[in-house]
């Protein structure tokens, strides 16, 4: 059957499938799904901060002198810029007492001011009591603090020119780093959502099947057109809950956080062609591996088998992901260029490519494959349906059983 | 038939399905304007002709044209069917339904959605419009069904067991149709199994047994294949006249059944009547479908109609 024909077919399919998804109430749960985690996120994540301005950072009691424990905290304040992630050990001066012993076991015990443990001994002889790791965080910088403090006993702070700081907007190594991150960004919301939206073409074929419409559409146009009506009516109904969720997403990240996007690192080809890549390359990876899974789909016919099929087809969407991560970093890689060729992993290893290198030529070539693959796989995924689910031609056999048949 | 043009023919049409013959070396002409009846036990291979002649399936082997065509789908969008197993959307409203089936057909949606509410006023169905399939009965989504069959206003209707599971008074008006669509110069090709539906519409008929087409022509022609039967009762039960009866002649409760031999009815009645054989009634009867069914298909087919082959539709 002549294209125009099928694709008029297709668009009578994709209409059916669209409105029926769309106009359903299941729908409204589709949209909002997504939105669940993203609210929680923002719950959770209030929480958490409470929890951590909550938490006093862990103490050292310091048995010592005034002088000892001024010298002893300067070094502790001194150092602290380099404790970024989590602060350093706060130090908490104790006066001595006759009996050393019964103080250090006193202080170990009290439950009013709970330490790590307790330094001793001045500066001279320090001796450390707690309950750490040998050679643990809390040991380490205890003995730092007093090297530190010994150093300036002896040798006050030398006059002269603080360090002076010129800032660049960019270095080579912080460009590489950004946009590195931005490729895997990429990559990981092409992953997601292609995770989430493809899986549903598992079962597109099922419903047909069960109430015997498809007897009506395969005599009334060719099976290649069901199979693209459907795939480009999940399409479309895929960019409809992402139009919607980017929307909530933006309108958060505006909320939430000030300067949002623009404190993202930037992709090499800018930010409004790489936006317009990940809705391409999303687009290109549904089309992929949607026509994948609704040829395999289609070879199902129940509800159950298609829930055994999904989790092995999920599974192989890791391994898609894997497969093109291994090139991020890399573009000119073999890891990177032979997952940008492999049809399946495409999308996703030239999402990265968007984000590392501004040659846009290298995307029409891929576009063009992609395309290429998806006429391909529905080909086959509707020529494979005809033999072996509408038990159309020839049977198709193996050599082996060809010789047989023919001896 | 030469005279008239072709709106489907098959030719040898053999499909095996895992190995095993469902249809073997079918071959079928259906002349334009012209009501064929496919008939043959449930099994036969009836439906699978069908899909292999619409372009459903392909054949293992052999070839078919329809409305010219010889890739089957190209004709779609002057082709309507009705499948065996009635298949439609259930959470889509009736005029919906029957205009996806025109749309589908080529027919645009809008004029579709159009032509359905006409039909369904047509018949009194308005109310159904807009009313979801899941919430008819079985009987009105098969006319819905048959509605959108029809919407796009087909050269050729091809109807698989349309009559089964309708009431009388709707195989009536399934009937009707039928016969209205051909009157409209509309090429119907039907299957059934039961005789007496094609026996009354149709003009010719194809009778499919076990994969094979053991007849294809017109009604007549089938009928003509078997001689009329002659229903004999008489007073004598024996005598010279005997001599006159065939050698197959049977005798089932005091009545004489036989085919009228050759010879035809004259010599026969001269020597019943010189035979003093006291003649109570005597008919000679043109062979019905049926009998024409059972000598060409065999018995055993005949069996496998089952109850239906009594002539009348039961269900």
């Amino acid at each position: 059957m002549k294209l125009p024909e099928t694709i008029r077919a297709a668009f009578v399919i994709a209409r059916r499938d669209f409105t029926a998804t769309v106009l359903s109430k299941t729908f409204l749960f589709f949209l909002l799904g997504p939105l669940f985690p993203i609210a929680l996120g923002f719950i959770f994540g209030g929480i958490g901060a409470q929890v951590e301005r909550n938490a006093a950072p862990a103490t050292v009691a310091v048995v010592s002198s005034r002088a000892d424990f001024d010298l002893l905290n300067a070094a502790r304040n001194r150092l602290s810029p380099l404790g970024t992630d989590r602060p350093l050990v706060a130090l908490h001066r104790v006066d001595p007492e006759p009996d050393p012993a019964a103080q250090r076991q006193r202080l170990l015990t009290s439950a009013d001011e709970p330490v790590l443990g307790v330094l001793e001994g001045s500066l001279f002889a320090p001796h450390f009591t707690g309950a750490v790791t040998a050679d643990g965080r809390t040991v380490q910088q205890m003995k730092l603090f007093v090297e530190e403090a010994r150093r300036h006993q002896l040798m006050p702070l030398t006059p002269g020119l603080p360090v002076e700081v010129t800032l660049t907007r960019t270095s080579s190594g912080s460009v590489a780093f950004a946009r590195n991150l931005t490729a895997r960004a990429g990559q990981t919301i092409l992953f997601v959502l292609t995770i989430l939206l493809a899986g549903m073409l598992l079962s597109q074929l099922i419903e047909e099947k069960s109430n015997k419409v498809i007897e009506v559409l395969a005599a009334a146009v060719p099976v290649d057109a069901i199979f693209l009506g459907k795939l480009f009516a999940m399409l479309a109904m895929s960019l409809v809950g992402i139009t919607v969720w980017t929307s909530a997403g933006a309108a958060a990240i505006a909320i939430w956080s000030q300067g949002g996007l623009g404190s993202l690192p930037p992709p090499a080809v800018g930010w409004p062609a790489f936006l317009f890549f990940i809705l391409l390359y999303f687009s290109m990876s549904y089309l992929l591996i949607g026509a994948t899974f609704l040829g395999i789909g289609a070879q199902a016919s129940t509800v159950r088998e298609v829930q055994t099929l999904s989790m092995p087809v999920t599974m192989s969407q890791v391994v898609l992901f894997g497969l093109a991560s291994l090139g991020v970093g890399r573009p000119n890689s073999a890891e990177a260029i032979g997952a940008a060729i492999f049809p399946l992993s495409s999308p996703f290893a030239m999402v990265a490519r968007a984000a590392e290198q501004a040659a846009l030529w290298p995307h029409l070539l891929a576009l063009i494959w992609q395309v290429l693959w998806v006429a391909l796989i529905l080909r086959l995924a509707s020529a494979i349906f005809r033999r072996s689910v509408l038990k159309s031609g020839p049977a198709w056999r193996w050599p082996w059983q060809r010789r047989k048949r023919s001896a | 038939m030469g005279e008239r043009a072709i709106a489907a023919e098959a030719r040898d049409l053999v499909k095996d399905f895992d190995g095993k013959r469902a249809v073997d070396g079918v071959s079928l002409t259906v002349p334009y304007g012209s009501i064929t009846g496919i008939l043959g036990p449930n099994g036969a291979g009836k439906t699978t002709c069908l899909r292999m002649m619409l372009g459903i399936i392909d054949p293992t082997s052999g070839s078919r044209t329809l409305l010219g065509r010889e890739r089957p789908l190209e004709a779609a969008r002057e082709v309507g069917y009705l499948p065996e197993e009635r298949g439609l959307y259930p959470a889509m409203p009736c005029a919906e339904a029957i205009a996806f089936m025109g749309a589908l057909r080529g027919l645009p949606i809008a004029e579709g959605r159009r032509r359905a509410i006409e039909l369904l006023r047509d018949r009194g169905h308005e109310d159904w419009a807009k009313r979801p399939i899941r919430t008819l009965s079985k009987g009105m989504a098969q006319t819905v069904q048959l509605l959108g069959t029809i919407i796009h206003r087909p050269k050729l209707i091809v109807l698989d067991e349309p009559f089964s599971g309708l009431d009388a008074l709707n195989q009536e008006k399934l009937e009707q149709l039928i016969r209205d669509q051909a009157a409209a110069g509309v090429t119907v090709i039907f299957s059934t199994h039961v005789i007496a539906h094609a026996e009354r519409l149709c003009e010719r008929v194809a009778i499919i047994a076990e994969g094979k087409a053991a007849f294809e022509g017109a009604v007549d022609e089938a009928r003509s294949k078997l001689r009329p039967i002659v229903h004999l009762r008489t007073r004598a039960e024996d005598g010279p006249w005997r001599a006159a009866l065939p050698e197959s002649a049977k005798k089932l409760g005091g009545e004489w059944r036989f085919e009228l031999p050759a010879s035809g009815p004259e010599p026969l009645l001269k020597a019943l009547i010189d035979g003093n054989a006291g003649i109570e009634t005597l008919s000679i009867e043109r062979p019905g479908l049926h009998d024409a069914f059972i000598a060409i298909a065999g018995e055993a087919a005949a069996r496998a109609m089952g109850h239906a082959t009594a002539g009348q539709e039961a269900a």
